[in-house]
């Protein structure tokens, strides 16, 4: 812009004037135009920050007053004021593990079908209709959950899994239970569900990403669809892939109202998946208006700042796997 | 061929009908919940659905009669502040993603944590605020539910903003630039336009995402019997009010709940109806 402007430090004719006193002005908007968007753009920092940050400080009384305790013991008794948050930890992440158990696969086998099995008029249906389950708002999954699938599941499910796997050693006692149709199997189940749509369009995308040419050279070397699906796409994929399971796994662990709904908000430890308990998620969303002591306000804040430490730890990484396939895509 | 190289090319070939085979149950598994879940609430809302529902106000405890009228106008109120607070700033961090940080650094980082921040715990974002407006005011607030819902618009405009402006072919900045028009007018007058549909896509998935949101309101907006206009007072929001009435025992209200519930969901499927086809049309033109 500069260049435009006469080099002479005379002054000029009126004209002259007046056009170096527009560019100046022009130049002086950009600059604040420009430092206006870099606030906006810093906000989306500060936000995150400030929720890491508040958090930390709200739940400063919690981690003082209890230290290593908060994370090890399973004593949460507001009336004594004792917190101590393995259960709702132990919650969070067996449930989440529970969905993901389920939803890895079956999301496999939707994003193959998507890719390889489907005729091409059925896939672009299919494929939204898959996308509607992540658009169904989490309280709907809740209430589904709780009026819907619990008593289906304590009719029907429940007694015959407390029956034939309760009696087995070792793994029999994760099945043990009377028939409640809410707990932690519920709440994996309806999670599992939910995260469907994410790990599959993933994997659906990162597929459709693979060279034909790979492809094609392993069909004519006399693959099957299955062996060029597992040989080449999934190698191919493979960061990619798991960093969209890393997805799911992130939004399972944060999922609160479907999982407050089908959880029972119970603070007693126990192995059985068929028992409730409760998620970090579910407890700050059930107690946090109806605590009045600071102790069990920081508590439920402190619990927030693990949340969001370990989700943003799993998205970070999420998110790291799947640059690294775009990356390999550029370079290609 | 001999005998082995036969069973194993039938083997092979049985690994493979298998395989596509369990695909196939796998999406038709998907669907199942799917039609399961909208079937639900498509039969039990439609039953508890009726005029009043959207004249009345939200019933006391024993839960007969009544209606969601005063919980939709909040949710209303709450989303439009969210809007508000929202867009303008997602709007401006994607400009400035799309046209100044392309490359460097700090735009870099600032992309990875806006996707960090899209799948970000809602309930955490709650806290967030509970401490940023609701400790300070001293009471609950329709203005910090809203604050809450934007800290989700934000990253879901920010991503749409900076990836449709991207799309704008470089040849039109090029063009504008060389006959000196500066560049804020640029980005505002001509790349923001072209790039128009592409962002009302992205306000529309946001406006979507918050219209069931419930996590972050429980504490931020928390509820209220009422009416009520004022945003520093507690308001009550559809999301919230089908937690309180659903979580209840009386059946009056598990009923309410149902309506409110089908109201919000056929909501978020226009929603993203609309987003698609925004899109589509969008994408017509570009090519």
């Amino acid at each position: 812009m500069s260049a435009l402007v006469p080099p002479s430090a005379s002054p000029g004719t009126g004209t002259q004037i007046a056009s170096r006193q527009r560019i100046a002005h022009d130049a002086w908007n950009d600059r604040l135009f420009r430092g206006l968007l870099l606030g906006c753009a810093l906000l989306v920092l500060a936000a995150l920050l400030g929720a890491a940050g508040s958090t930390l400080w709200g739940g400063r009384l919690a981690f003082h007053s209890f230290g290593w305790k908060f994370l090890v013991s399973d004593r949460w008794d507001a009336v004594n004021g004792q917190f101590g948050a393995l259960v709702p930890i132990w919650g969070t992440l067996m449930t989440s593990l529970l969905a993901m158990l389920l939803a890895v696969p079956v999301s496999f086998g939707i994003a193959l079908f998507l890719t390889e099995v489907a005729p091409a008029w059925l896939r672009a249906p299919v494929a939204a209709a898959v996308e509607l389950l992540a658009g169904i708002p989490s309280i709907i999954y809740g209430m589904w959950g709780l009026f819907v699938l619990a008593p289906f599941l304590a009719a029907h499910v429940d007694p015959w899994l407390n029956d034939r796997l309760g009696a087995l050693p070792g793994i029999g006692r994760l099945f043990r239970g009377p028939p409640l149709g809410i707990g932690m199997l519920t709440a994996g189940l309806v999670l599992a569900v939910m995260v469907i749509p994410f790990i599959s369009s993933v994997m659906r995308e990162v597929f459709k990403t693979v060279p034909a040419r790979l492809k094609e050279s392993a069909y004519a070397l006399g693959s099957t669809t299955w062996e060029v699906v597992w040989n080449i796409v999934l190698p191919y994929t493979r960061s990619a892939v798991i960093g969209g399971i890393f997805l799911g796994l992130g939004r399972a662990l944060g999922e609160t109202m479907a999982v407050t709904f089908v959880l029972g908000n119970a603070h007693q430890f126990s192995e059985s998946l068929l028992m409730p308990s409760s998620s970090i998620a579910s407890v700050i969303a059930n107690e946090f208006t109806e605590a009045y002591t600071d102790l069990h306000r920081s508590a439920l804040i402190a619990l927030g700042f693990l949340l969001f430490m370990v989700t943003f730890v799993v998205l970070a990484f999420a998110k790291l796997l799947l640059l690294r396939l775009a990356r390999k895509e550029g370079d290609v | 061929m001999n005998a082995g190289s036969v069973s194993r090319y039938r083997h092979r070939r049985l690994a493979n009908a298998m395989a596509l085979l369990l695909g196939t149950l796998a999406t038709l598994f998907g669907l199942f919940w799917l039609v399961w879940i909208l079937w639900v609430t498509v039969s039990r809302g439609l039953a508890a659905i009726s005029p009043a529902l959207f004249t009345q106000l939200t019933p006391p405890p024993p839960g007969n009669g009544g209606g969601l009228a005063n919980a939709f106008i909040g949710s209303l109120e709450v989303n439009v502040i969210a809007l508000l607070a929202g867009t303008p700033v997602g709007i401006g961090a994607g400009m400035w993603l799309a046209e100044y940080a392309q490359r460097n650094a700090l735009g870099t980082i600032i992309r990875f944590l806006n996707d960090i921040l899209l799948s970000a715990p809602s309930i955490v974002l709650g806290l967030f605020v509970y401490a940023l407006v609701v400790r300070p005011l001293g009471h609950f607030s329709a203005l910090a539910g809203g604050l809450a819902l934007a800290l989700i618009v934000l990253p879901v405009v920010v991503r749409t903003t900076d990836e449709m402006l991207r799309l704008v072919p470089s040849t039109m900045r090029e063009a504008a630039l060389s006959l000196g028009v500066p560049q804020w007018k640029v980005i505002l007058q001509i790349l923001l336009r072209s790039a128009r549909a592409g962002v009302v896509t992205g306000i529309l998935l946001a406006l979507a995402r918050i219209s069931g949101e419930t996590a972050p309101l429980l504490f931020t907006s928390l509820n209220n019997q009422y009416w009520n206009h004022d945003p520093l007072k507690p308001i009550a929001t559809v999301p919230v009010v089908i937690f309180q009435f659903a979580m209840s025992p009386f059946s009056g209200w598990h009923a309410l709940a149902w309506a409110g519930a089908l109201v919000v969901t056929l909501l978020v499927f226009v929603l993203g109806l609309l987003s698609r086809l925004l899109l589509a049309r969008s994408k017509v033109i570009h090519d």
